[in-house]
């Protein structure tokens, strides 16, 4: 074993490894004790998933810088706890970007920006608006070295864009949430920055209207990078922006083209550049949900299908939000005030309406997830599950368990548990 | 056959008449396949150095079938070996002697076709050309077009992970799959992805995708649509050096622009394909690039302007611009015929498929050229220069006795070399058995391990394709048990099964 790793606080034990081999020996150690880790990266998004119960945290901070970035061969590879900041400044100076456009998830919550790290945001597959036309982050990993829960140093993938060798297993880091493996390093897609965007944003179009007007949109030889609908009180305040992105004369073009098409829908107001962008920004943040006595939940429908999932909610929610085309809903709830006899969580009024919201999900043909506000496990959902879900978990659970057999990495983070 | 295959098993053959009935109890008519000249035509895929008659065929008509079959080898303990048209050309679907093989063939319809959500419902056995004609007069089309796209099947695409001449801005078969019906060897059914752009709990559908029918039998796939760009535009430019075709090459991404596609073409394959179709090709340069743009008119025309003056800032001594859509696919035309062209001036040849960083493109054109003379063999080469994806074609004459295997040791080299150079054995292509002994150069055992586990967990017996991907066969115990001995890395290997 190599230098015994630095432990950064003395109230819960942190370790802090700043190399590949220090992440092995301290995973094989806990391994060999089975001390349960918690996983963290910048630990900005702590509150987006349900927590975890570990002896120990292993945090990757100390694990950053870029290692490898040659812009001509479009990839990046850098260590887990880069900054997202640093590589986008990085990036920016080749008229560079990350494709999936991830964010910083101090925007939600009012924390101090700038503590997403990269290992961060595969680890959770965030995505942002140009989801809907370039991919989800799992999309763009190429490759990755990792520890598994055996406390063994492994690579999977590559560091060029085609690669059929072996199993695909970037796709199962990416989202696994520091369940399976803790990532040590990535190799990432990079694209061109597009040098020009126009953002047309049409006003006063109810959520199902705004849902046909995006499909419509998507459905057009325009290439919308994103497509987005904030509701608004009054509703003629409510907006639904496009973005077109691509060197200035293309985009001219695209948003004649794309003005062609919707001209039923009323005439949209065209924002450039940096108007665009700070447009965008509002919606990354969900600048429109509120911040205090609300649950947020974020429901994953077939695109066309969003307007229908707010309107089955609309009595229980406070605010929407559209992404993603229609494809990803972000939903305000109250918080249920507190009940005087104690329930189990099922009977609870909160337990009722999270597995309403759930089954609405469900039943549209996606899912949703409890992504920030309640302190309180999930509890069961108790909406039907689809046929074959028990065999899926099932497998998911192997899946976990031959990569982590003693649960040592994030116990209490259950994949398979939406199942 | 070079590579060594699992040994049958002897009860198996032995049940050879008695699994052909239970396999008739569940796939009713013509679907079972027995008599030895009818298994002739399934003995090779695409990858016709291999071949071996399977122990049955079964070409089962639908999601049931296809549980029912796999339930009863499961509890029997007999090897499947999934087959969609048999285009692939890494021996992905090379039968076992003692193994059942499981055509998909029949399994050829488009379910559904959702234009709001961008997406159609097809089971695996449709051809990906069909996918996209359905979708035309919508405006619509499925975006990875292998070469090979008027035969193979979505369900080998899928297998393989396949890509084509636009993954560089529109991605592979990954990229483009929503969601997957998947039997696996237990006869479960599951379902892998969503309608919706993600789903919960890992992400097994990216698993799933290019994992060689080795984790379960695709029965239903949920295929992304893009829509089709208004226009494309293509220029021919021609080089005097593989050096400065591959600088353009690099110059072009420099200024942010992502071809539709990007194609390079070395002397031999220009002048073979030039002999085949008489396209007009120029036979005096050493590279040419095939360069397409798509988008409106607008688009097209810009990003045109900057491709061809990144060529003749480098030198291009060939610089033609399509003059309308005949003229685009006249330039593709001698591409995509590339194969056909040199199997007109050799008798056999090898294809060969792997990708390395774009830069090392020169480096490798020349290192081949030396290992073309030390083996021998001639070597021509078309590649997808835009995303460093390889395919020399190694000529050679199978008549010759020899010959095969300098052809095999030269593609070895290349694959070595490709990575050694930071890139990969595959790139679109699979590993198949052709490339399955080459793992280790690129993985070691840890790494293999970890995949092997997820073999494990889909299918803890090994019954399906086994043989294929992973050079050394482990019994799903003993990769348990390594934890264990931990700190010992060496773990006794086990005979082949």
């Amino acid at each position: 074993m190599s230098e015994a790793p630095s432990v950064v606080s003395e109230r819960s034990p942190r370790h802090a490894p700043a190399s590949d081999a220090e992440v092995r020996d301290l995973i094989s150690a806990a391994v060999a004790a089975r001390r349960r880790l918690e996983i963290e990266g910048g630990g900005s998004k702590r509150a987006l998933r349900s927590p975890v119960t570990a002896d120990v945290v292993l945090e990757l901070r100390a694990l950053s810088g870029v290692l490898d970035y040659d812009p001509e061969e479009l990839v990046i590879r850098a260590c887990a706890g880069t900054p997202l900041r640093e590589i986008e400044t990085l990036l920016e100076e080749r008229q560079q970007m990350l494709a999936f456009e991830p964010f910083d998830h101090a925007l939600w919550f009012g924390a101090e920006p700038g503590r997403a790290t990269l290992g961060g945001i595969m680890a959770a597959n965030i995505s942002g608006p140009r989801r809907v036309s370039s991919g989800a982050a799992r999309d763009h990993l190429l490759g990755f070295t990792a520890v598994s829960g055996r406390g063994e140093l492994l690579k999977g993938g590559g560091a060029v864009v085609k690669n059929v060798s072996g199993f695909d297993l970037p796709k199962l880091m990416a989202g696994s949430w520091g369940t399976l493996a803790v990532l040590t390093s990535l190799t990432v897609r990079v694209v061109p920055r597009p040098p020009a965007q126009t953002t047309l944003r049409f006003f006063g179009l109810s959520d199902a209207i705004a849902n046909r007007l995006m499909t419509a949109a998507l459905a057009t030889p325009a290439a919308v990078s994103a497509a987005a609908h904030l509701p608004a009180v009054p509703a003629s305040a409510a907006e639904t922006l496009l973005r077109l992105e691509g060197f200035g004369p293309s985009v001219k073009a695209r948003v004649r083209l794309l003005e062609e098409h919707l001209a039923s829908f009323g005439s949209p107001e065209a924002l450039h550049d940096e108007s665009s962008t700070r447009a965008w920004r509002r919606v990354v943040a969900l600048e429109p949900l509120p911040r205090r006595g609300c649950t947020w939940w974020r429901l994953s429908v077939p695109p066309a299908r969003g307007a229908e999932a707010g309107a089955a909610l609309a009595d229980a929610t406070r605010a929407v939000l559209y992404d993603w085309g229609g494809g990803l809903v972000y939903a305000a709830v109250p918080e249920p005030a507190p009940e005087s006899a104690p329930q189990s969580a099922a009977e609870s009024a909160a337990g009722v309406l999270d597995a309403r919201i759930r089954s609405v999900a469900r039943t549209l043909g996606g899912h949703a997830r409890c992504v920030q506000g309640s302190a309180a496990p999930a509890p069961a959902p108790a909406a039907p599950r689809p046929p074959g879900s028990s065999a899926l978990r099932t497998l998911n659970e192997r899946v976990k368990a031959a990569f982590d057999p003693f649960g040592i990495l994030n116990p209490g983070l259950d994949l398979a548990a939406e199942l | 056959m070079p590579v060594k295959m699992p040994a049958p098993e002897p009860e198996t053959l032995a049940r050879r008449a008695q699994i052909a009935a239970a396999m008739r109890a569940i796939v009713p008519g013509e679907g079972v396949i027995d008599h030895a000249d009818e298994l002739a035509p399934y003995e090779s895929d695409a990858l016709t150095a291999y071949a071996q008659k399977p122990l049955l065929v079964v070409l089962p008509e639908n999601t049931e079938q296809v549980a029912a079959v796999l339930r009863w080898c499961g509890e029997q303990g007999v090897r499947v070996v999934p087959r969609g048209a048999g285009t692939s050309l890494s021996g992905g679907a090379l039968p076992l002697a003692d193994g059942i093989l499981l055509g998909l063939s029949r399994l050829n319809r488009i379910l559904e076709v959702d234009y709001d959500n961008r997406l159609a419902v097809v089971q695996p056995g449709v051809t990906n050309l069909a996918v996209s004609q359905a979708v035309a007069a919508r405006g619509f089309y499925y975006a990875p077009d292998p070469s090979s796209q008027v035969a193979c099947t979505i369900g080998g695409n899928v297998a393989e992970n396949s890509g084509g001449v636009h993954c560089l801005k529109y991605g592979m078969t990954a990229h483009n799959v929503l969601a997957l019906k998947m039997v696996l060897m237990s006869g479960e059914v599951l379902e892998l992805g969503a309608r919706a752009l993600d789903a919960p709990g890992y992400d097994l559908l990216g698993v799933a995708i290019g994992s060689e029918g080795l984790l379960g039998v695709v029965t239903e796939v949920t295929l992304k649509l893009l829509i089709k760009p208004p226009q494309a535009q293509a220029a021919l430019l021609g080089f005097e050096s593989v050096g400065s075709a591959a600088r353009c090459v690099a110059e072009v991404i420099a200024q942010g622009i992502i071809p539709a596609g990007m194609e390079m073409m070395d002397k031999p394959a220009i002048h073979a394909a030039e002999d085949f179709l008489g396209i007009g090709y120029p036979r005096d340069v050493e590279a040419l690039l095939i360069v397409e743009v798509d988008g409106p008119a607008e688009e097209c025309a810009h990003l045109m302007e900057l491709v061809t003056a990144t060529a003749q800032r480098n030198g291009a001594s060939t610089l033609r611009v399509a003059s309308g859509e005949q003229e685009r696919l006249r330039f593709w035309a001698g591409r995509k015929a590339a194969f056909p062209a040199i199997g007109r001036i050799s008798p056999d040849y090898y294809c060969i498929d792997g990708t390395i960083p774009r830069r090392c493109l020169p480096e490798m054109l020349a290192r081949m050229a030396d290992m073309s003379l030390r083996h021998g063999l001639r070597v021509a080469n078309v590649f997808h220069a835009g995303d460093g994806n390889l395919h020399p074609l190694i000529l050679y004459d199978a008549n010759v006795p020899g010959d095969l295997e300098r052809a095999e040791e030269f593609a070895a080299e290349i694959l070595r070399t490709c990575v050694a150079m930071g890139g990969v054995l595959s790139g679109e292509h699979g590993i198949g058995v052709e490339k399955r002994d080459l793992m280790p150069e690129m993985f070691g055992e840890l790494d293999l391990a970890h995949q092997e586990r997820i073999k494990c967990a889909f299918d803890p017996d090994m019954l399906l394709n086994p043989g294929k991907v992973f050079p050394t066969l482990h019994r799903c115990a003993e990769l348990g048990r390594m934890h264990v001995h931990h700190g010992q890395l060496k773990f006794p290997e086990l005979p082949r099964l």
